[in-house]
């Protein structure tokens, strides 16, 4: 009976998401009708057509894998960083000290402003990789921090009493705690990467990026191709963020099986 | 190596738990600490175990190779009963002879599941089989029997008493029933302590 109404519940919840996502569709519709200028925005199905015409185009995969491994580095690099940081800190506490005037100038420093000034420091061609990496390192080192910290002090006491070594209390005690922080670090700060990385494209247009095609879309004023950039860059993003939380989820399984 | 506590005394903010606090813990012999809650029988057993430092006195001869059953059971929730007892010991010990010690004492099923999932008197028995599987000299018991059935407690008294030969134990109890099962040497203590 309660599988039933679970059943009947989840599909309420879907058909009302859909019924959501038509109404916007239409609202998009109904808008783009009345402006009637496809400068200013074409229609769903403009969109939709331009975007199946670029996927076709020849340098359509080569500008999404420029961004995407760019984007996608900078985030694993800052995931790993952040990490080890967090680690130190949460065992060192002036190594916490230490980190958090950068910590906290990472977070309130606008990205505009990272973004002219690694242009003065870096290529254009790897700027999404740094910008990518600084909008995700506090996330990620703040989260895990947190997570450090809240550890049970008393698995840890019987660790110490069993004389248990390192790689296994960060198996059996530091990653199971961690795994709620790490999933919730990387789910917010995948998309925030995707948008951080692209906004720096924009800024310092690489050659053969998403950002130039960004770029381009406003020099030419082409609402439809900026609608399909924009949509090609939240499905790179959400596809990314679902393979990788489920294989983090895959990776804390096999963990807890082991 | 017998360990001998000297002159031991330990206070919380205001409410003194031990004074001046003299034991020995004959080596290899099974030492049952009985009295009423807050006597600091769990305080004792904390500084032994080198958790908290006592505010004066000293403690001689624990040995380094410790193992305990906690008053909380103290596992990993994620993982199942082989793996936490696993955590714990050297690679001598394989899963055989932990499901064998398992099976000693009642557990037979769910060994595959996380103890999330096991009733609190599984995870005590999980608690009590690390305890034991662990390669150490001495043994701190805290309340170990806390939540077993009759019948469960007798087969985790029947499994202790089977294998704590050669080791220092140390228990703390509130069970008279318990000490002379086990045939320990008793010492009550008292608040006035």
């Amino acid at each position: 009976m309660i599988f039933i109404m679970k059943n009947s519940y989840s599909g309420r919840r879907i058909t009302e998401k859909i019924f959501a996502v038509v109404f916007a569709l239409l609202v998009w519709q109904a808008g783009a009708m009345l402006l009637n200028n496809s400068m200013l925005l074409v229609t769903p199905i403009t969109m939709v057509r331009r975007l199946f015409s670029l996927c076709l185009e020849s340098d359509f995969l080569s500008a999404v894998s420029f961004s995407f491994i760019r984007i996608v580095s900078g985030f694993l690099v800052a995931l790993v960083i952040g990490s080890i940081l967090a680690g130190i800190a949460g065992k060192i506490h002036l190594a916490e000290v230490v980190i958090w005037p950068f910590i906290v100038t990472i977070k309130s420093v606008p990205v505009a402003s990272f973004i002219i000034l690694c242009l003065i420091w870096l290529s254009s061609r790897s700027l999404s990789v740094f910008i990518a990496f600084l909008m995700v390192l506090p996330i990620i080192y703040t989260n895990m921090l947190q997570g450090i910290k809240s550890t049970d002090n008393n698995l840890l006491e019987m660790a110490e009493l069993f004389n248990v070594n390192w790689l296994k209390k960060l198996k059996y005690i530091y990653l199971p705690q961690l795994k709620p922080y790490i999933i919730s670090a990387c789910s917010v700060s995948i998309g925030l990467s995707w948008k951080a990385g692209t906004a720096a494209e924009v800024i310092g247009i690489p050659e053969g990026s998403i950002g130039e095609k960004l770029y381009e879309a406003k020099v030419y004023f082409s609402s439809g191709d900026l609608l399909a950039w924009t949509f090609v860059i939240i499905l790179a993003s959400i596809t990314f963020e679902k393979l990788f939380l489920f294989l983090l989820k895959y990776f804390f399984k096999g963990l807890e099986r082991a | 190596m017998d360990i001998v506590v000297s002159k031991l005394s330990k206070s919380f903010g205001t409410n003194q738990v031990l004074v001046d606090f003299n034991i020995t813990f004959p080596e290899q012999e099974l030492t049952c600490l009985m009295g009423p809650s807050g006597c600091g029988k769990t305080t004792l057993l904390n500084i032994l175990m080198g958790f908290i430092l006592p505010d004066e006195g000293s403690v001689r001869g624990v040995p380094k190779l410790k193992s305990a059953v906690f008053q909380e059971d103290r596992l990993c929730e994620s993982f199942n009963a082989i793996s936490n007892i696993r955590l714990v010991c050297d690679r001598k010990v394989n899963t055989d002879k932990i499901i064998s010690h398992l099976k000693k004492i009642g557990l037979k099923d769910s060994l595959d599941q996380p103890v999330s999932e096991f009733s609190g008197g599984m995870k005590r028995r999980v608690a009590i089989v690390r305890s034991i599987l662990a390669k150490s000299d001495v043994l701190f018991l805290d309340e170990p029997f806390k939540g077993l059935d009759v019948e469960t407690k007798k087969d985790a008294m029947q499994y202790l008493r089977d294998n704590m030969q050669g080791k220092t134990v140390i228990m703390v109890t509130h069970s008279i029933e318990e000490v002379k099962a086990l045939n320990g040497r008793l010492i009550t203590m008292s608040n006035s302590i």
